[in-house]
């Protein structure tokens, strides 16, 4: 199998409270087979011997469904490739001599833990303020004595799909959560279930979002382009919807 | 404060809420423009019926009309300057550390150049007042106060720096309308992933109209030398009139710019 050599330009940041930098990496003889996580693997192992600080990052089920992992590859969250996660992509993408540029996702609602690791629990508050039901548990009603429409149901588990990595708060100019939001609200709203408290959820998840310091949508769609889950910016314009059916009903009713 | 005050302070503090605030003013002055477009386009029927246009305009509901649509103007532009610069501010405090490496998948130029575009058609705009409607040169006022708005019109984008400045001043309006009109329908939450298609070739074709329509009247006058002649008519008619007025009195400015 051929070998690559690259450079990897990656940010190193001991703590949230020191100075970060971009410190520059020589990975030679990666296989082009290797993941981009396991050619992190590799680079790490060497900074090891060498008596180093590995470089920390976030991952965890590496096949692309569990959204920890969270690095910004030349500048694009998850890479410039499509419907991926970045541990889903492999250096058989890169030819020998390319330069690399590794970064976290930037916002000032995820705080930088480590090197590219950050904090992501606002996206949990976030659903903890509105992105649930409530429901008694221990007596369920039969499956299908609730009919869904068939575009509903669709739609719902389109948007049902995000795994919540960041990844759209990290591609956007803005640092806007618009994209996470909407997908997490249309998800229940959509749904009988969900209908209930409706308004309740738009207006708690978009004020908590607001909160935790995430920027404003300017629709400039970079969320989508860089989604692994390729959530459709529609959810958006739902929620914008959806907000000024529930700000006027919360003034007026 | 009652609770619906209180509702709507809360409204525009929130992000959407302050976005709609931006989409619902930018209608009105989307439309607008297409309104003020097509009533510029008379220049080119001649100045006798863009006079009487001028003159309607002025009159219409006792000249109460046109103060009306004036302070809605200024109320709705004031509304969205507020907003977008305060959503600005707030974007820009959502992400304290760039990227050293900074990429971009689709944003298109115009949607990440608003806020300038947005701020020098301000400028324009401004600009734009000073020479046309409170008319700060001596010249264009003589012009309009004889009741020759055609030929105010004519004799102002005679002067080549105004003209390039308001061909620069629409290339950027047509920027700004091409991401503007779009984000309107997103905002508004009217678009869907069956309509994105027409709505952003909507956007574009009226960006373009409107810029190919205001560029139009600029692109004629100064560089095709259109009206020249007959601005020069106009000119030695106000001459006589103003030396008929200091002779007898008869006629001063002001009557005669009313007597359409």
């Amino acid at each position: 199998m051929s070998k690559l050599n690259l450079t990897l330009k990656v940010w190193r940041q001991a703590s949230q409270k020191e100075e970060g930098r971009i410190e520059t990496y020589d990975a030679k003889d990666i296989p082009i087979e290797a993941s981009f996580l396991e050619m992190l693997d590799i680079v790490n192992e060497r900074v090891i011997n060498d008596g180093g600080e590995p470089i920390h990052f976030d991952h965890d089920c590496r096949e692309g469904i569990c959204g920890q992992c969270s690095l910004t590859v030349n500048g694009i969250p998850h890479s410039k490739d499509r419907g991926i996660t970045v541990c889903q992509l492999h250096m058989r993408k890169f030819k020998s001599g390319d330069t690399i540029w590794i970064e976290p996702f930037r916002a000032k609602a995820f705080p930088l833990l480590r090197d590219l690791i950050v904090d992501r629990s606002a996206f949990d508050r976030i659903v903890a303020a509105g992105g649930y039901i409530d429901v008694r548990t221990g007596s369920a009603q039969d499956a299908n004595a609730l009919p869904v429409a068939k575009t509903k149901a669709d739609a719902s588990m389109d948007a049902a799909a995000c795994i919540g990595c960041g990844a759209c708060v990290a591609a956007c100019k803005n640092a806007s959560a618009m994209l996470f939001v909407s997908a997490k609200a249309a998800h229940l709203n959509l749904l009988p279930q969900g209908a209930p408290e409706k308004d309740a959820r738009v207006l708690g998840m978009v004020r908590k979002m607001e909160e935790e310091g995430f920027g404003n949508c300017t629709n400039f769609y970079e969320c989508e382009a860089v989604c692994p889950k390729e959530i459709s910016v529609d959810n958006i314009a739902r929620l914008n919807r959806d907000f000024a059916i529930a700000s006027a009903r919360e003034a007026l009713v | 404060m009652s609770k619906a005050t209180c509702s709507l302070c809360q409204f525009w503090q929130s992000s959407i809420g302050k976005k709609l605030v931006v989409a619902v003013t930018g209608l009105f002055l989307v439309l607008f423009l297409a309104g003020h477009l097509a009533g510029n386009m008379l220049i080119f029927q001649g100045s006798e019926d863009f006079d009487h246009y001028a003159h309607f305009l002025h009159n219409m509901v006792h000249g109460w009309g046109i103060w009306g649509f004036r302070i809605m103007m200024l109320g709705a532009l004031a509304l969205h300057i507020i907003a977008t610069i305060q959503l600005t501010q707030a974007n820009r405090a959502a992400r304290p550390a760039r990227y050293e490496s900074d990429n971009t998948m689709v944003a298109s130029k115009s949607s990440r150049m608003m806020v300038w575009s947005g701020l020098t058609i301000l400028v324009f705009f401004v600009f734009h007042i000073l020479h046309y409607t409170v008319r700060t040169s001596a010249e264009l006022a003589e012009l309009a106060n004889h009741g020759y708005n055609w030929a105010m019109t004519i004799a102002g984008f005679q002067n080549v720096l105004v003209s390039v400045f308001y061909i620069f001043a629409m290339t950027l309006l047509c920027s700004h309308l091409s991401h503007g009109v779009a984000s309107i329908f997103q905002t508004l939450g009217l678009r869907s992933r069956k309509t994105a298609g027409a709505i952003q070739t909507f956007s574009k074709a009226y960006a373009v109209i409107i810029w190919l329509g205001f560029i139009s009247i600029p692109v004629a006058v100064c560089f095709l030398g259109y009206g020249k002649e007959e601005l020069k008519e106009v000119r030695a008619k106000v001459a006589v009139e103003k030396a008929a007025a200091k002779d007898g009195d008869s006629c001063c400015p002001k009557t005669c710019s009313d007597k359409h």
